[in-house]
């Protein structure tokens, strides 16, 4: 063997860009994956909770013995059985309930044989309640003498985010246009295909095993416990494949320890799944938000200034919803040179459901602000829109006043490219022109940018992750990552990118993250972070494993480990691709000699950010990113519908990794922004969800998807793996404000208040008309 | 106690003959019975096509169908589309097309997707669009899975 491959010469090659098959697709495509739905423990118990389905109650009694007579019934639990336990952001949310707080509030929950049985069960559960008059919006949270909803929080007033800089009164008075207005999003949720599953098991020493859908294993340890009352460290997380998250899972949300609790007290695992209607009242929502934001501007067209002053219902409990300011303000400060600005955030508590994280973070909310609020000073400027949003463009190696450092900045370059791809100036001119010609359908083209970050959130004192990688005897290679995969493809990255340093082929590289006693830390799937800084992780311990390969191999060749490389499964001169051994024999040879040496790496990549701290000034991600979306739109005047027919979307992505992966992050996302502008709503009515389904919250289908053009821009970034940077929440957030945009466009009318579904256009159409 | 009443059907290929309850969904049937968890629950309700099947020949929402109403019919799933490890041409596709992230609706999608290019092997994109307007997917935006099928129907034009 080693003679007929002496003679070979391998070319240096490079995976990156490339389209990389996502390694479980064959498996999810033929049914073969089991998700932690479809899950069956021996012993295993069905759980089942009892909300509340009313928002603001006392609880004068419970009656539990009836459900507890029923044949199969192991279990009734109720807040009374339970010590005081804690959970969620500020602590202020438990596993079970004795006062209602809101539609979702869990009084009880049933342990069963199945899942029919337990359902049967809550319904012999009696409970008698108090009704207390409810706060359903954040002026009634205001109001004197409001209902308390947290007796720890009398004032209802939950988190308060602020950041200023600059003298806003000569900023004001530098402006010769100032606009002014008030933009309400409003409650969507994530939807996931799979609906919210939690199965509990304690072994016989205490400690929980819980499989769980979390993207945060390792800080939810931390989370869970003080929720159950005992250590984080007697806690594993397994993490099954999953149906989606999208942010739903970055909180423990009162399901899981209450699975947890059920399995402590029975013995036996405990399984809890939610139905669509459950998922639906009982998920986290986007947090809805009223932005009131003021934009000053030069008559040249310089920005002045921006002030806003972001009110946000709480609902009952505090969750990751309520900090999103944290990334609202970074666009306040950060979307375009903004000299000066005044942020103000603060969350009101009310009976309403309440908000986790969800893609695009906060940011979703604050561009469909300030990127209308770019168009509508474009036009009063009456200046070239490319234009004037290029002359407030920020630059490489620019500073926001809140020291977010644009080391690559390519907003430009984005704007320029989307423009010329979709002929954004010219249509822009006709439709408005259009705009008073008779006619049913109308055009219209809008654009959006907006900034994110690109290199991970450091939100906690660490923002790394951990990696362990070893090869066997066959040139196999296991990777054990802290990063969670929840369909986003991590899977295909970091196969890719361990391909690319150790020459092996993809097929050849294993992941193994899904278990919380196997991995390394990681902070969690969430902030556009997991390329960026498990690939670079899983990138450093692959160089070190290549270092230790090619160390051993300069002593056999006789040549410096510089003048190696690994490429196809062989170690080969680097200069001209001439084979030295075969990878695997190399190994062999390591590993079975008088003094072992067995590649075993590991890494702990921590990113070069900052903590974000109180002042909220600091370079708290290692990257930024820019995005452009134009969207051209068709309103029918009649009808009030908006069909969005193409989106050119052009996006600084740092470098292309797995282009297939890459693009199917771009499509995805593009698809939630899509259904947060034109159709999803949940309604709520005194506290209570009136559409917990999907016939009456419409999430987009197929028929309502654009045509796609995507230009990726590559900005090189320093610190990211091969100069990538984060990039899939970017287009959920900039979508629905170019879509506003073009909806302005082609009816004269802007839309401060999402979504734009046809009722709304319709009546705001025939308004106008009969104005 | 729900009644029982014995059952005789053909499913991927195989006869069958089960008792079940009468007030038994074919959706409860196959994952709860037949250890068939391929095809999925998301809503109970005919919404979102994650449960789809194929019933002689046409596609249902397999949690719309009661499972006595299967007598005599021959039942497709997810699990019978693929010949042993090899891959169904239609799944095969989907993974080449990078149409599978999450994964939680592709048997439902893949399983319409496949019915809509046998009834109609020169399907246009637009024809595509509407005959998977009931199959909800949350991460892909659809482009993919249309780029998928679109392949497929290309192979065979």
């Amino acid at each position: 063997m080693s003679e007929q491959v002496a003679f070979q010469h391998i070319e240096k090659t490079s995976l990156i860009g490339k389209r990389i098959k996502k390694p479980d697709a064959p498996a999810k495509a033929t049914g073969k994956t089991r998700y932690i739905n479809d899950m069956v423990l021996p012993q295993m118990l069905y759980g089942k909770i009892l909300h509340a389905g009313r928002a603001h109650a006392e609880i004068i009694s419970i009656d539990t013995s009836e459900a507890e007579k029923l044949a199969g019934v192991h279990l009734v639990v109720t807040a009374q059985d339970t010590p005081e336990l804690r959970l969620g952001f500020v602590k202020d949310n438990a596993p079970l309930k004795n006062k209602i707080r809101c539609e979702r509030d869990e009084v009880a929950a049933v342990a069963a044989e199945s899942e029919a049985i337990a359902a049967a069960a809550l319904k012999l559960i009696r409970v008698d309640y108090k009704d207390l008059p409810g706060v359903y919006t954040i002026e009634e949270s205001q109001r004197e003498g409001a209902p308390v909803i947290q007796e720890r929080f009398p004032d209802n007033k939950s988190l308060k985010f602020e950041f200023k800089a600059g003298d806003l009164a000569q900023a004001e008075a530098d402006s010769d246009i100032i606009l002014d207005d008030t933009f309400n999003v409003h409650y969507v949720t994530h939807c996931c295909m799979g609906t919210s599953c939690a199965i509990a098991d304690f072994d016989h020493n205490g400690k929980l095993t819980i499989y769980s859908q979390t993207q945060y294993p390792y800080n939810y340890k931390m989370d869970l416990a003080p929720a159950l009352g005992i250590d984080p460290g007697d806690i594993r997380v397994i993490q099954p494949p999953t149906g989606g998250s999208f942010g739903a899972k970055l909180d423990v949300y009162p399901f899981e320890p209450v699975a947890a609790i059920l399995a402590q007290k029975t013995g036996r695992p405990v399984k809890i799944l939610f139905d669509r209607e459950e998922e639906f009242i009982n998920s986290p929502t986007r947090q809805p938000a009223s932005m009131h934001l003021r934009t000053g501007c030069t008559k040249d067209g310089i920005l002045t200034f921006r002030a806003a002053d972001v009110e946000m219902d709480n609902g009952a409990y505090t969750s990751w919803g309520a900090t999103v300011p944290v990334i609202m303000m970074r666009t306040t400060s950060g979307h375009y040179r903004v000299p000066v600005v005044d942020f103000k955030g603060q969350a009101y508590y009310t009976n309403n459901s309440y908000a986790g994280s969800f893609r695009g973070y906060g940011n979703v909310q604050m561009t469909y602000a300030t990127a209308q609020h770019m168009d509508m000073l474009a036009e009063k400027l009456d200046m070239d829109p490319i234009e004037f949003r290029l002359k407030n463009a920020q630059k490489s190696g620019e500073y926001t006043p809140q020291k977010s450092y644009l080391r690559e900045c390519a907003l430009a370059e984005c704007l320029t490219t989307a423009a010329e791809a979709s002929d954004y100036v010219a249509k822009l001119g006709k439709y408005t022109d259009d705009r008073k010609a008779q006619g049913r359908y109308k055009r219209g083209i809008g654009l959006a940018s907006s900034i994110h970050n690109a290199g991970g959130a450091k939100i906690h004192k660490s923002d790394g992750c951990g990696t362990i990688l070893k090869m066997d005897d066959y040139a196999r290679v296991t990777v054990i990552t802290g990063a969670s995969e929840i369909g986003q493809g991590i899977d295909a990255v970091i196969g890719q990118i361990v391909s690319e340093e150790l020459g092996v082929p993809v097929e050849h590289v294993t992941l193994v993250n899904n278990d919380s006693d196997l991995g390394p830390w990681d902070v969690g799937v969430h902030a556009s972070r997991t390329t960026f800084i498990a690939g670079n992780g899983a990138r450093r311990a692959a160089i070190k494993a290549k270092k230790q390969i090619l160390a051993a191999a300069s002593k056999q060749a006789n040549v410096t480990a510089e003048e190696l490389d690994l490429r196809g499964g062989f170690v080969v001169q680097d200069k001209d691709g001439a084979v030295v051994t075969k990878l695997d024999k190399m190994l062999r040879q390591m590993h079975f000699q008088p003094e072992p040496d067995v590649v075993m790496v590991s890494d702990y990549y921590e990113p070069n950010s900052e903590p974000e701290g109180r002042d909220h000034i600091s370079d708290h991600s290692a990257a930024y990113s820019h995005a452009v979306h134009i969207a051209e739109v068709v309103v029918d005047t009649l009808t009030g519908e908006v069909k969005v027919e193409k989106v050119t979307m052009a996006q600084d992505v740092g470098r292309v990794i797995n282009r297939m992966g890459l693009e199917a992050q771009m499509e995805g996302g593009m698809a939630f922004g899509l259904g947060f502008a034109l159709s999803e709503e949940m309604l709520f009515e005194e506290g209570r969800l009136q559409n917990p389904n999907f016939r009456d919250y419409k999430v987009p289908t197929a028929p309502e998807m654009p045509e796609i053009e995507m230009h990726f821009i590559e900005s090189d970034c320093e610190e990211g793996p091969y100069g990538a940077k984060g990039i899939a929440e970017l287009p959920t957030i900039v979508v629905a404000p170019a879509i506003a945009n073009a909806v302005y466009n082609a009816t004269g009318i802007r839309f401060f208040n999402p979504p734009m579904t046809p009722e709304k256009v319709a009546r705001a159409i025939w308004e106008k008309k009969n104005a | 106690m729900s009644v029982k009443t014995e059952l005789e059907f053909t499913i991927n290929g195989r006869p069958v003959n089960i008792e079940v309850p009468v007030d038994m969904t074919v959706l409860n049937l196959l994952r709860d019975m037949l250890d068939l968890k391929g095809t999925k629950y998301a809503c109970g309700e005919g919404e979102c096509g994650a449960c789809t099947i194929e019933v002689d020949g046409m596609t249902i929402n397999s949690c719309l169908m009661m499972a006595v109403d299967l007598q005599g019919r021959e039942v497709m799933t997810i699990e019978g589309l693929s010949k042993g490890n090899a891959l169904h041409p239609m799944q095969k596709s989907f993974v080449d097309h990078g149409a599978v992230q999450c994964g939680f609706c592709m048997p439902g999608m893949i399983i319409q997707a496949n019915y809509l290019v046998k009834k109609n092997p020169d399907l246009t994109r637009e024809e595509m669009k509407r005959g998977l307007e009931g199959n909800v997917c949350r991460c892909t935006g659809y482009t993919k899975v249309l780029d998928a099928v679109a392949a497929v129907v290309g192979l065979r034009g």
